[in-house]
Order: C-alpha cells, then sequence, then structure tokens
C-alpha cells in the first residue's frame, strides 16, 4: 500500500500511516488529506505544524486532550477546543491529524 | 465516577536491550487518560532511563528518553529515583535529564518532577500505592 507524490512511491500501513517517517513532504500531507477528505487550510497547517514540532521535541504524538490542552496554550482558547478541533478534523485531530503530519499513529488511539 | 487510586510504575531494567523501559513508559501514557493518581519509581539499573545525552545511534533503536519530557501534559509529575541506585552505578543527580511539570494550581509554574529518595524512602512510597506495576 503506497502514496504516490511527484512520480515517488511512499509505503503506508493498512490504515494510512506512512511507515518511513523521513518520506513525509508538504506534497504528501497534501495527498493524505484528500485520502481523507480534508481540504489542507492555514487552520489544519498550524495543527499539523504543531504535531510534528511536538513530535521532534518528545518523541511522541500527544494525546487527542494533550494536544488540544497545548494548542490552546499556544494559540488560545478559541482553537484549543475539541469543537475546533474537530471541525478541522472530524475523523479525530489526534488521528487524523497526526495521519497527514506524517507521524506514527498516537499512543493508546484506538 | 471510580475513586482514585494510586498507581506506581515501577522501572528496573536499563532502557535499551529489552522492551520493558520502553513499554512501561507506553502504558503509562496510555493510562494517564483515566485520571489515577499516577507515580513513576526507577531504581536498579532502571535508573539510566533518565540519564542525559542518551545517544542510540550505534544500537539502530529510537532514543525514546525525550518522551519523559512530555509527562508533565500527561499530569505524570511524580518520578522518584532511588539514591543508592544511582550511586551504586556511579551516577548523580547531574546525570539525569530535567524533567519538569507546569503547575496549574501555582499559576503555571515550572517545577522539577524528579526527586531524589533514599531506599528506605522508597519502600514507603511503594507501600502507601494501591496497584504497583513492575517493568
Amino acid at each position: 500500500m503506497s502514496y504516490q507524490v511527484n512520480g515517488h512511491t511512499i509505503e503506508h500501513d493498512e490504515e494510512g500511516y506512512i511507515t518511513t517517517l523521513s518520506d513525509w513532504s508538504e506534497e504528501l500531507a497534501n495527498v493524505i488529506a484528500e485520502t481523507e477528505n480534508i481540504d489542507m487550510t492555514d487552520e489544519h497547517w498550524a495543527v499539523v505544524n504543531f504535531l510534528r514540532d511536538y513530535y521532534d521535541e518528545y518523541q511522541i504524538a500527544p494525546a487527542v486532550r494533550v494536544l488540544i490542552k497545548a494548542i490552546k496554550k499556544e494559540m488560545g482558547p478559541e482553537k484549543g477546543n475539541n469543537k475546533y478541533m474537530y471541525e478541522l478534523f472530524p475523523y479525530g485531530p489526534a488521528k487524523q491529524a497526526c495521519k497527514i503530519a506524517g507521524l506514527p499513529k498516537p499512543t493508546g488511539c484506538v | 465516577m471510580s475513586e482514585t487510586k494510586k498507581f506506581l510504575y515501577v522501572n528496573r531494567k536499563a532502557p535499551y536491550g529489552t522492551i520493558y523501559a520502553l513499554e512501561s513508559l507506553e502504558v503509562v501514557l496510555i493510562g494517564a487518560a483515566f485520571d489515577q493518581d499516577v507515580t513513576l519509581a526507577f531504581l536498579d539499573d532502571g535508573v539510566f532511563q533518565l540519564t542525559k545525552g542518551q545517544d542510540t545511534g550505534g544500537i539502530g533503536v529510537k532514543n525514546f528518553s525525550p518522551t519523559f519530557r512530555a509527562l508533565g501534559d500527561y499530569e505524570v509529575t511524580k518520578l522518584y529515583v532511588e539514591q543508592e541506585s544511582l550511586e551504586e552505578r556511579g551516577l548523580a543527580a547531574e546525570d539525569l535529564q530535567a524533567v519538569t511539570y507546569e503547575d496549574e494550581d501555582d499559576d503555571w509554574a515550572e517545577k522539577p518532577s524528579i526527586h531524589i529518595v533514599s531506599r528506605a524512602e522508597m519502600a514507603d512510597i511503594m507501600a502507601d500505592q494501591d496497584v504497583v506495576l513492575s517493568f
């Protein structure tokens, strides 16, 4: 199973998470988002970039409530809440945003 | 709501070479969703898990030590390290990485999560728990 980006083949697992984290690129993020029926806006990118920074620093993808708390702290309560995050990523901010960000599935996320 | 229980995760093994240390940390992160009173204990070779400057490049596995620094986000803020275990391995407090949390009840002041305790104090901490999980 794989994504096609600019003629390159990027392998992913049965749920769509890429298998080699260093394969990620912004073009790939757009391709993954398309398969998730998400039209990437600046607001989506803000969350995806936040997740990538978090992973870079702590080597894990955060749980949803940790993500929302951290976004709230960084971007304010109008963005750091469940409603806003589920509007951006209807099938779960951690699950969908992590997939687009090229991170592994969050620990404890089923 | 069910009542809160005191959970202690006991870490006795070196960070790499076996999967115990990483599995323990993953269980802690997953368990943190259940709003229990969580404490981590590090003794024997487990004290190596918190050492700073870990580099796993040579053994081809992920260096997961930065993940301990995320524990504060999960409201896991009590990491006890046994003094005697450190000494027996030629380690001291300054060989450990800084793990902190922001105290919501104290205007988000940054406070250390790691506390060095004696073997006798560690025994008291263990005796005080409802559930002890050993890794």
